[in-house]
Order: structure tokens, then C-alpha cells, then sequence
């Protein structure tokens, strides 16, 4: 697989002009917003699309089927940079499941040994499933992250089951509330242990989250009462109009309704704070882009240079690639990796 | 076409066209009840306003409160009590009627 693999013009071309009818940049020029890079802080690597569950608003639509693994020389591409690049103070690895990808303890192990805070987006289940592929297990994963002092983020799309599994499959709330039991247990979310876990809430269909300060008070509430669990923060992100949620919404004959929804929710406030200003998204395959949907979407950083051929200085004074589905991360609060916005 | 279309929702200050400013006080009022937290939360609110949707048979209401009570963080369980609550309210109301009814029963001497 070539580090520097790039998609046919034709399909970028289809691509751009699709994701530009509700008139994002518009919308930012009127709001008088620029949306320049800041200093780039946080590399977020895609790493895998292969993934134990294969939930309903996916944007990667990763599954157990996908078989992307990013590659040996992709990884070690990877590592140059942050040794190149001290600046680069957050490694932010996903997927798919990252987890299931061969090098991924490797990859932790190496990121903290350069003293970079880790950040796994991490979905509960994969400790307890069997590897897709191997049938391995990963009953290690939370001594291996509590050992390597790895910042936890996992997805739990609500503190009752009916919501979470309509979301992420049958079993998938019990195997989460189990898995988070295991991380309670060494150490994740109690306080004084300096062990971070963060849940992410996004909403079940076609509506916007609801305040994240409030869903946090009823998350810490419920989920302590009725299964002894704590953690630190909750991220409330909006689901984005894209890939598999948005062919659910085709679907359901809403896409309409819910980007008027989107665009109705403009914030100037929340898009001043969006990710995209100081962070960087690397496929598995090596291109770069300037967040995770793009990356989805195939809208690589102006110029698209790939990693090899990388140079953040060149890439902090850049034209940030925006279309119709940024509006999810400009609406009512804000929407990034790190939750609300504003 | 349907007599009720859920775009027409949208339409609402349309209302306006005539003596416009009765429906500013109208929106201003309404704004000032349920669009904000207050002695209660606006999840509150927009499942008290669920249940009087319901009450009322309202199909604008019942699309606007459901979404605006799962955008409150309000869930199926919760919006589901709320309605049961305006059912039981209902019922109730019937049936406290019934005391009318012993009245009539007692004026005509049955009871």
C-alpha cells in the first residue's frame, strides 16, 4: 500500500460538489469567521477501519469486515513526525477499533516513551469480544492502559440500554457497562488516580444533543447508582451527516430536515472553537487531512502533501477544507473529539 | 395532502400577517415560558408541553416537544410517563365527573 496513494480527480471533484449545497463557506464569510489554523497540538491517527461492532451512525463505516490496517511504513512515517515535531503533544489514535490493529500496544508504548499524552477513542466491547480476525482476547486492554497511563474516551450513547444498543447492536450496553466496570477497577475515573476516562454521548437519530453539562450530571447520577461506575468528563458530539448515518437519514427521508437543522443552528461561537484549527488527521494509508471527516469524505489538506512530504509550518498557515458537513460541528454547542465547543 | 403538513409548522408566524403585533406578544410570551431554564428546567417544560400535546391532539406540538425533549436530554421512558401522566389526568377528569353524576342520580332520588 502506497503511502502516497491519491483518489482520481474525477472522484474528488464529485465528492467536493456534492458537500457544498447548503453552503458551509458561505455561511462562515457571513459570520465574519476566518477559520485560520492555529498552532497544530494534537496528531489524530486513523489507524485501522477494522472494528468489532458496526454501529448505525458510524462515520467511518467501520465493521468486523473492513480489513484497512495502517501500514509498517505509515507507522514508522508516523513516529518521524512526532520526533520531528515536539510540538505535536497529543497522540489521538483511532479507528475502527484501534485496539485490533497488530502494532497498536507497540504504538502506545513508543508515543509514551517520546512522553506524549495518548488518547485512545476507545469502544468498551473490544476488551470483550474475541479479536475479529485471531480470536484473540483483549482482557489486557485495561491494565495495558492503565499501566501506559493512557487517556480512555468510549463512546456510550446513553445510560440506559434501549438507546445504546438501538445504536450499537444488541449486548453492546451490557458489555459496556462490564467493560467500564474493568476500568473502574484499575484505576479509570476515580478520583486522585490521575487515570482519565471520558464517555462520548451522541444522540440516538436526528436531533441535536442535549446541554453537555446536563447529560454529564444525568450520566455520573445513573450510571453511579445503578452500576457503581464513575468517570471524568462527557463529550456531547452531534452525529454528522455523513456516510452511514447519512444514508439512514436518506433512508428515513430526513437528510433534508436535519441539515436545515444544522444550518438553522449555526454558531459563530461554537464554530470559532472547532478541532480542525489545531489538529491533524492521518489516515491509515499515510494522507492527511483536517479532521477525521474529511479524512472520511476523502478531502485531504490543501495541497494534500501526504506524511511523507509533511511540513506543519507549511500546514499551519493552510486554507482549512470545509463543506456541508462541517455545519455538524458549528450547531447549537459545538461539536469536536473534546465534546462541546463553546 | 394532509390537512395537518408538519412543514407547515414552520409557517406559524405566517399568523403574524394580520395584527402582527398581538403575535409578537404571543411569541415573546411563549419564548419566555419554555424556551428558557427557570424555577424549572426546560426538560421539564418540554415534557409537560409533550403531555399537553397530547392532551390536545396536537400534531405540530407532538413533532416539536418530541424532538425538543430528546434535544433536553429527556428519553423515551421519560416523554412515555409524560404522556401517561396527561392520559391518567384525562381519565381522571372523566371520571371525577362521575361525582356529577351521583348529583343527577341523587335529584332524581336513585340514590
Amino acid at each position: 500500500m502506497s503511502i502516497l496513494s491519491v483518489p482520481s480527480e474525477d472522484k474528488k471533484q464529485a465528492a467536493a460538489a456534492l458537500a457544498q449545497e447548503y453552503k458551509f463557506s458561505s455561511k462562515l464569510e457571513g459570520s465574519g469567521l476566518d477559520l485560520l489554523p492555529r498552532r497544530i497540538e494534537i496528531l489524530q491517527i486513523n489507524i485501522t477501519k477494522l472494528c468489532n461492532q458496526a454501529c448505525v451512525h458510524c462515520h467511518v463505516d467501520a465493521s468486523p469486515r473492513r480489513r484497512e490496517m495502517m501500514s509498517d511504513a505509515v507507522v514508522e512515517e508516523v513516529f518521524r513526525l512526532l520526533d520531528e515535531n515536539p510540538g505535536l503533544k497529543n497522540l489521538d489514535i483511532t479507528g475502527g477499533a484501534p485496539e485490533l490493529h497488530p502494532r497498536f500496544e507497540e504504538m502506545v508504548r513508543r508515543a509514551r516513551a517520546m512522553n506524549r499524552l495518548v488518547m485512545v477513542r476507545h469502544n468498551l466491547t473490544v476488551t470483550l469480544d474475541p479479536h475479529p480476525l485471531t480470536q484473540a482476547s483483549l482482557r489486557h486492554l485495561p491494565d495495558f492502559f492503565r499501566e501506559q497511563r493512557v487517556e480512555v474516551i468510549s463512546s456510550l450513547p446513553y445510560h440506559h440500554e434501549f438507546l445504546t444498543d438501538k445504536q450499537r447492536g444488541s449486548g453492546v450496553f451490557k458489555k459496556s457497562i462490564a467493560s467500564l466496570q474493568l476500568l473502574n477497577a484499575v484505576g479509570y475515573g476515580q478520583p486522585g488516580s490521575g487515570l482519565v476516562l471520558n464517555l462520548v454521548y451522541n444522540p440516538v437519530g436526528s436531533y441535536l444533543p442535549a446541554p453537555e453539562a446536563d447529560l454529564e450530571r444525568d450520566y455520573k447520577r445513573e450510571l453511579a447508582s445503578a452500576y457503581g461506575i464513575s468517570f471524568n468528563k462527557l463529550f456531547a458530539l452531534t452525529n454528522m451527516p455523513i456516510h452511514r448515518f447519512k444514508a439512514q437519514l436518506r433512508k428515513n427521508k430526513t437528510y433534508e430536515d436535519y441539515m436545515e437543522k444544522l444550518v438553522a443552528a449555526f454558531n459563530p461561537g461554537a464554530a470559532a472553537g472547532i478541532m480542525c484549527r489545531s489538529l491533524i488527521s492521518l489516515s491509515h494509508d499515510g494522507r492527511v487531512y483536517d479532521c477525521d471527516f474529511n479524512q472520511m469524505l476523502d478531502l485531504p489538506v490543501e495541497g494534500d502533501p501526504g506524511l511523507a512530504a509533511l511540513d506543519l509550518e507549511v500546514l499551519e498557515k493552510r486554507r482549512i477544507v470545509t463543506a456541508d458537513h462541517c455545519f455538524g460541528c458549528t450547531a447549537g454547542a459545538g461539536s469536536s473529539c473534546g465534546g462541546s465547543t463553546t | 395532502m394532509n390537512y395537518y403538513e408538519s412543514k407547515d409548522l414552520g409557517r406559524f408566524a405566517e399568523v403574524g400577517q394580520f395584527r402582527g403585533e398581538l403575535m409578537d406578544k404571543f411569541f415573546a410570551y411563549y419564548n419566555a415560558v419554555v424556551g428558557q431554564d427557570g424555577a424549572l428546567s426546560k426538560r421539564e417544560k418540554a415534557l409537560i408541553a409533550l403531555a399537553v400535546s397530547h392532551v390536545k391532539q396536537c400534531p405540530y406540538c407532538i413533532d416539536a416537544y418530541s424532538t425538543a425533549c430528546l434535544e433536553a436530554g429527556a428519553d423515551p421512558e421519560q416523554m412515555t410517563e409524560a404522556i401517561h401522566v396527561g392520559a391518567a389526568m384525562e381519565a381522571g377528569i372523566n371520571l371525577v365527573h362521575g361525582v356529577q353524576m351521583h348529583n343527577a342520580l341523587r335529584a332524581k332520588g336513585v340514590l
